[in-house]
């Protein structure tokens, strides 16, 4: 492939692959080739799926293509029909030849593997259908699921670079930040920082050398947006940063990646080789006299180089702990030069916005957030998966009409966001819209887009002692409010779930919060008592149980149990005899259950069987 | 005998010491590589033994205070060496919404492993990692390279039982 060396090479490019894609005329057949389908099997699906095609002598009528992650993960492996827009879930290698048989023989749907819609219970055959991807809007996702991530052609014929081109050869590095601040983007890391304002902060700093670094150590848990946003379409990141670079006039710029994360590494590296090969990165980009170049530095563990300082001193080889602000990194960032850093899903967005302006962008969402969001749903409801709203639509939207719900007739208790610098938010606030203001009223912030939905089920102290044993562990100690006084947050909370808690632990909870938002250097420690004020806020009932009657409301904290079967619940049904995986259980038909606590391992599993709470 | 400038490990051979000698040779120039280099000879021995985190620091020609400094603060880095199987469970917040944790104190009591620690005849590893990104197969087990979606505390023994 000779280098592009124009913006007509480039223009001429994209004409051409959709000139002989629609020569060949073939159907497509999307296989999602995401961390969640990979782990479920898709692999070898995809496997039978070419042999089977190449059996029935059907190569010349269609294609098959991994794609990045399609977003419906609970569903996987998943297979979209391309252009008949029709959507297969969970296969599995011995369901291929009658799929084939029946979608690309016969021509008719694979009623089988159709997608049954949780709520109405119906089969549904088109994915625009599917309420899951109705309600959606994508612009970050708009080529997940629809080009093969590992091919720079199917990223160009979908507008790829278009941006970059445009912000290269017409545009000054003034129209690129004024267009940016128009759009009104805000980082979508977490902490919402106009992304704008931040590109004029760093091109006013003087100096020969500056560097654009991406921050995909995503480490929040039960988040997975940048994840599959590298996985599905790494070209659209690595042009938002090539924009930015000619914004703030850097040469230079890292990719900080989670280790965690090895496909999105493979791929990413996969399109820089692609790009620089196309001349759209290196020197002297498309003949604009600009040159930029990229490379990945994997992260070796450690959540607190998510902040921007500590990231900064992780990529130099340090120990990745976070530094006092200012001087900002604007001014003095990686190795003391002037450096913007942006979040992976921040940069996915800027190619759109230069290319179709700031207008468009800001045209939908709130008065102070706008443009489109990406949340990776889960925990307890039934459609798991990577979803793209616009800013404001309601959470309780985002979890019955695109969730689909909670799973097994449960009763919804909260909604945690943003990570475990965020909080609980309870039923009441459902229709709290999605916004980085209101979102914060309700005592959570927006973060990175982890939801995460719990049922009746889960127990909101115990929760509060997760996050604060994550945060603990996480705390780089190098502020001592951080470094002990998460380490006393979780000794409390232990005490509380251990049943030894006393009235006088409350109140010792609310006075540590305070003192560590007011004095911990960084983001990690001012947020970390989010979750333990958030469910304090909420749920103080379920702390006074734990405390003043020494009981756990959802069954969930050992210490608190008693692993007795009330025989007046009990329906003598078997259900936690079957499930007991060390035989503790002793029950007959007819009569009801009895644990041997001698044998009992306390794992829980009967306690999860038993449909009529006859467990304590 | 020829003069073999490397210390004596039992772990580490001489063809493991050839592949190190590469890595800090490639990485010698760059400024801050030591995470780099800590994860390539990691990746060559299993672990990081502390004759070779010394061996390391003379070789980028760093204080070995640096090093350590470094392999103590990151998670990927283990200074005890590991079993012969990996088990990574996932203790991010969907996982642990689904039970998680009833998941990993069933292992550790069924094999006798610390949160962290080896089983006495190095059988298995058992580590609690951050959340992998595959909350929709939530709870998530992952063991060496295979990845096991839904792992419920009844059945997960069952599974590790095909890993010897």
């Amino acid at each position: 492939m000779a280098k592009l060396s124009t913006i007509e090479d480039l223009r001429g490019l994209k004409a051409q692959i959709l000139e002989s894609a629609a020569a060949a005329n073939v159907t497509q057949l999307l296989i999602c080739g995401g961390t969640g389908c990979h782990a479920t099997g898709s692999i070898s699906v995809l496997e039978v799926l070419e042999e089977e095609i190449e059996k029935q002598g059907l190569s010349d009528k269609c294609k098959v293509i991994e794609t990045g992650c399609n977003g419906f993960c609970a569903m996987g492996p998943i297979l979209v029909v391309h252009p008949d827009d029709i959507f297969y879930q969970k296969i599995k290698p011995e369901d291929v030849p009658e799929l084939v048989k029946s979608q690309l023989i016969e021509n008719k749907p694979y009623e089988k593997l159709l997608h049954k819609d949780p709520v109405s219970k119906k089969k549904i055959t088109h994915q625009s259908e599917i309420p899951f991807f109705a309600h959606q809007m994508p612009r970050v996702l708009r080529n997940k699921g629809l080009i093969d991530p590992e091919s720079i052609d199917d990223a160009i014929a979908r507008d790829g670079y278009h941006g970059a081109a445009k912000a290269l050869l017409e545009m000054t590095p003034q129209d690129i930040i004024e267009q940016m601040k128009i759009s009104g983007l805000r980082g979508r890391g977490g902490a919402g920082f106009p992304t704008g304002v931040k590109w004029e902060f760093a091109s006013k700093s003087p100096s020969d050398v500056k560097y654009v670094l991406c921050n995909a150590d995503e480490g929040d848990p039960g988040a997975f947006m940048d994840r599959s946003i590298l996985e599905a379409d790494p070209h659209a990141v690595l042009e938002g940063m090539v924009i930015a670079a000619r914004a703030i006039n850097a040469h230079k710029g890292y990719v900080y990646a989670r280790t965690e994360y090895p496909l999105a590494i493979k791929r990413l590296q996969l399109a820089i080789d692609h790009a620089r090969e196309y001349g759209l990165m290196g020197e002297n980009i498309l003949g604009s006299g600009f040159s930029f170049d990229v490379e990945i530095y994997q992260g070796a563990g450690a959540f607190v180089c998510g902040e921007e300082t500590a990231l900064m001193r992780s990529i130099e080889g340090k120990r990745g702990m976070p530094r006092p602000r200012p001087p900002f990194p604007a001014v003095k960032g990686l190795w003391e030069k002037p450096t913007i850093l942006n979040n992976v899903e921040s940069f996915a967005n800027v190619g759109q916005i230069i290319l179709n302006g700031g207008e468009w962008y800001a045209s939908v969402g709130t008065e102070k957030s706008k443009g489109t969001k990406v949340f990776a749903i889960s925990g307890d409801v039934n459609n798991i998966g990577l979803v793209e709203v616009p800013m404001g639509s309601p959470l309780r939207q985002m979890i019955y009409d695109v969730g689909g719900g909670i799973p097994k007739k449960k009763k919804f208790k909260a909604v945690q966001l943003g990570g475990p610098s965020g909080g609980c938010i309870p039923e009441a606030y459902l229709d709290t819209p999605v916004d980085y203001e209101e979102i914060a009223k309700v005592g959570a912030i927006m973060g990175s887009g982890g939801v995460i939905v719990m049922d009746e089920d889960t127990c909101m102290v115990d929760m509060a002692r997760f996050f604060m044993d994550f945060i603990q562990e996480e705390s780089c100690g190098k502020c001592t409010p951080c470094r002990e006084g998460t380490r006393r947050f979780l000794e409390i909370l232990d005490k509380i779930t251990g049943g030894k808690g006393e009235p006088s632990d409350i109140e010792a909870l609310e006075t540590l919060a305070s003192t560590i938002q007011d004095t911990a250097l960084c983001g990690l420690g001012q947020t970390a008592a989010n979750p333990v004020l958030s469910t304090l806020r909420y749920f103080k009932e379920e702390y006074d149980a734990h405390v003043y009657e020494k009981r756990c409301p959802a069954k969930r904290c050992v210490a608190l149990l008693k692993f007795e079967i009330d025989p007046d619940k009990c329906t003598s049904c078997g259900l936690c005899f079957k499930g007991c995986p060390v035989d503790a259980i002793t029950w007959k038909k007819k009569e009801p259950a009895v644990i041997d606590k001698e044998k009992c391992i306390e794992c829980l599993t009967c306690f999860e069987k038993c449909k009529f709470g006859a467990i304590d | 005998m020829a003069y073999d400038p490397h210390p004596h490990h039992p772990d580490i051979t001489f063809e493991m010491w050839t592949r190190i000698d590469e890595i800090i040779r490639i990485y010698r120039p760059k400024a801050g590589s030591i995470i780099s280099v800590l994860r390539e000879c990691q990746d060559v021995v299993g672990y990081l033994p502390v004759e070779l985190m010394d061996y390391i620091g003379q070789g980028l020609n760093v204080p070995r205070s640096d090093v350590y400094g470094v392999a103590s603060f990151y998670a990927l880095f283990s200074m005890e060496p590991k079993g012969r199987h990996t088990v990574r469970v996932c203790m991010g917040t969907a996982c642990y919404v689904k039970g998680i944790k009833e998941v990993m104190r069933r292992i550790g009591r069924e094999f006798n492993i610390e949160e962290g620690g080896t089983s006495e005849d190095r059988r298995f590893s058992l580590e609690a990692v951050r959340c992998l990104g595959a909350c929709g197969l939530a709870p998530v087990m992952v063991v060496d390279h295979d990845t096991y979606g839904d792992v419920k505390s009844d059945g997960v023994i069952k599974i590790l039982n095909n890993y010897e």
